[in-house]
């Protein structure tokens, strides 16, 4: 026993752990912060489980463009709980994804970001942007068809900046095409230099959080004034400060082994998603689409009209990161209550209703061809009639089914067509079918006239 | 016992010269240093862009392979393959036979964002199954948010084999539509 103290007084001498480490453990936070301020540290908790589990699966995979593909099967398919291990990097990602948004929300919605806690802010942005960055560059290293075609998206949406637009594609893919040198360079974005920097910004975001300290929890009434908060703030810590720890962190402990626990259930539950092809650029029969938390800026691109999309995808970022940057700095004083700041409320609803709707559509993706329609059945064409039977199926062969919906089946990019024989006249449909319009290709040069006829026959049966 | 002792030897007037020449040549020399770190280091970052873009013809069949009429999904090798760049050093076209001798290559690369195009033989159109951009078989924009059509690739036939020119992937930048 005395042996054991004095090898502990020995290293708590030369460590300074009860001199520098404690104090700070121990430093004077706000009473009543409760439950909402929890998110942070779950979300540094979820970085923490990403560096660990992204460490250990770098013991397992091949990052080579020729070899990824085996390795990420061994991984899943023979490690000794390797899936496992895949699934928790994968649901520890959307759980990083998910606590910075709720994070960031917390800290809009109670203006954390206020005088003197600016600089915190600034930080965050930079780390929300690295985690979403993260969450890209780990998605592509699954280096399967969908990773090699999330590449060439990537390169496309950089190519749109101008000027340099496709220096910087090339920068990013090695080289002008998909090739042995492009994953290697993901590979070192996703494992050292992404990681670096968030590992250097998180802890320079916690700093801020000791010398600032946390924000109190704001009361309706009582505005910040840049001239006299630190005084008061810390008046108000000697009054009613209570310990970081372990007065206030049991709930950020709690909530995080919660957070990390849920991540291995869903882990365990669901497994890491399924790999899809080998990552030849020539496998073209693909469905790329990235993972849920980027899915809102897939579908946008979409959305938004033709004509400005170049301009969107390059000025959209540019004015994102300057909004958010200025933020602290247009208002870093004044109230703090979310019940004095009405429309910062409806902002952040409206942003989450937004987001929440683009991840829904992207979900469902109507703007795509629903390339596995399959053929009418006899019993939905109901009819015996050769010229209808025949329209029936030219309807599937010629790609009508993928955009259009009848009964139920097909796809939703254009109108429903279930009853259109009752909205158009036979000749109004050959103008539509020839000419095309809006959206539709004009089949003038595809069909035939007298395909026309069977289409036509075919489409005004549907009544 | 410093507080008290005036004896000890400040900086003179006399040191001045000799600490700013100190000053400078450990600036100077760390300058060089970092220089002779950085160019190697850069260059690994850049590599992209100093190495050469070669282009090659590649076969991709014989004229007996392709009827006329009919496209073709046709694989081919990038034109500068590294070691270890296995299957993904593959790149693909389509390939459509417009008569004995003539053909037009189209890219697989949507000129939207990129994804791959397919080629719907029944239709006679090219259709994207990212955001549903759709080209006519001469590869113009038929519908959806591609700002220009697809690109194309230089094709020739040497012999009995045809042969395509490689090319990088197209990158559609902010000039078009």
């Amino acid at each position: 026993m005395k042996i054991l103290r004095s090898i502990g007084a020995w290293l708590d001498d030369r460590l300074g752990i009860s001199d520098t480490v404690m104090p700070l453990a121990r430093h004077l936070v706000p009473p009543g912060a409760k439950w909402s301020y929890v998110f942070g540290s779950a979300a540094l908790f979820c970085l923490i489980l990403q560096v660990v589990t992204g460490l250990a699966l770098t013991l397992l995979y091949q990052p080579t463009s020729s070899e990824a593909y085996q390795s990420l099967q061994f991984i899943t398919h023979q490690a000794v709980f390797g899936r496992t291990l895949r699934a928790i990097h994968y649901f520890g990602a959307s759980g990083m994804v998910l606590l910075v948004g709720v994070h960031m929300m917390r800290v809009y919605i109670t203006a954390s970001y206020k005088f003197p806690r600016e600089m915190s802010w600034i930080s965050g942005v930079f780390l929300l942007f690295l985690t979403l960055a993260m969450g890209f560059t780990g998605q592509l290293l699954r280096w399967d068809s969908n990773g090699v075609w999330s590449a060439v998206v990537a390169a496309e949406q950089v190519g749109r900046i101008p000027v340099v637009g496709t220096y910087v594609a090339r920068l990013l893919l090695g080289g002008d095409t998909i090739g042995g040198q492009s994953l290697s360079r993901f590979y070192s974005y996703h494992t050292l230099l992404f990681p670096g920097l968030l590992l250097g910004l998180v802890g320079f975001h916690l700093y801020l959080v000791i010398r600032n300290g946390v924000s109190e929890p704001p009361v309706a009434g009582r505005p910040v004034d840049p001239k006299t908060y630190r005084q008061w703030y810390q008046a108000m810590l000697k009054k009613v400060g209570v310990p970081f720890w372990p007065t206030a962190a049991w709930r950020d402990t709690l909530f995080g082994a919660i957070v990390i626990l849920s991540i291995f259930g869903l882990a365990l539950l669901y497994g890491p998603p399924e790999l899809t092809t080998p990552p030849s650029p020539a496998t073209i029969n693909t469905n790329p689409a990235p993972d849920w938390y980027l899915l809102p800026v897939f579908a946008l691109f979409a959305l938004m009209p033709a004509k400005i999309e170049s301009y969107v995808i390059f000025i959209g970022p540019i004015l994102t990161v300057i909004g958010l940057l200025a933020l602290p700095f247009v208002s870093n004083a004044g109230e703090r209550s979310p019940l004095r700041r009405p429309w910062a409320v409806f902002g952040s609803l409206c942003v989450v209703v937004f987001v929440g709707a683009l991840l829904l559509l992207g979900e469902q993706a109507p703007w795509s061809p629903k390339f596995t329609a399959q053929p009418l059945t006899a019993g939905l064409v109901h009819s015996s009639d050769p010229q209808v039977v025949a329209g029936s199926a030219l309807f599937y062969n010629k790609g009508c089914l993928y955009c259009h919906l009848i009964d139920g089946h097909g796809g939703r990019r254009g109108p429903e067509l279930t009853e259109v024989g009752r909205r158009l006249t036979p000749g109004e449909l050959e103008i539509r079918i020839v000419n095309g319009g809006g959206n539709m290709p004009a089949y003038g040069g595809v069909v035939s006239k007298k395909e026309l006829a069977a289409l036509v026959a075919f489409l005004g049966t549907r009544k | 016992m410093s507080e008290t002792d005036n004896t000890a030897p400040g900086p003179t007037a006399e040191d001045e010269p000799r600490r700013d020449f100190l000053v400078k040549l450990s600036l100077g020399l760390g300058g060089v240093a970092a220089l002779a770190v950085g160019v190697p280091v850069v260059s690994a970052v850049l590599a992209p862009l100093l190495q050469a873009d070669p282009q090659t013809w590649r076969k991709v069949g014989t004229l007996a392979d392709f009827d006329i009429g009919s496209t073709h999904l046709v694989k081919f090798e990038n034109a500068n393959p590294v070691a270890w760049s296995g299957v993904s050093s593959e790149s693909a076209a389509w390939l459509r036979r417009d008569s004995a001798t003539a053909f037009t290559a189209f890219s697989v690369n949507c000129a939207h964002l990129g994804c791959p195009v397919r080629w719907e033989p029944g239709a006679g159109l090219f259709m994207c199954p990212c955001h549903g951009g759709i080209y006519y078989k001469d590869g113009t924009v038929a519908a959806g948010p591609p700002p220009r059509g697809l690109t194309q690739y230089h094709i020739r036939v040497s012999g009995h084999d045809v042969e395509l020119l490689t090319a990088p992937i197209p990158i559609t930048d902010i000039t078009a539509s």
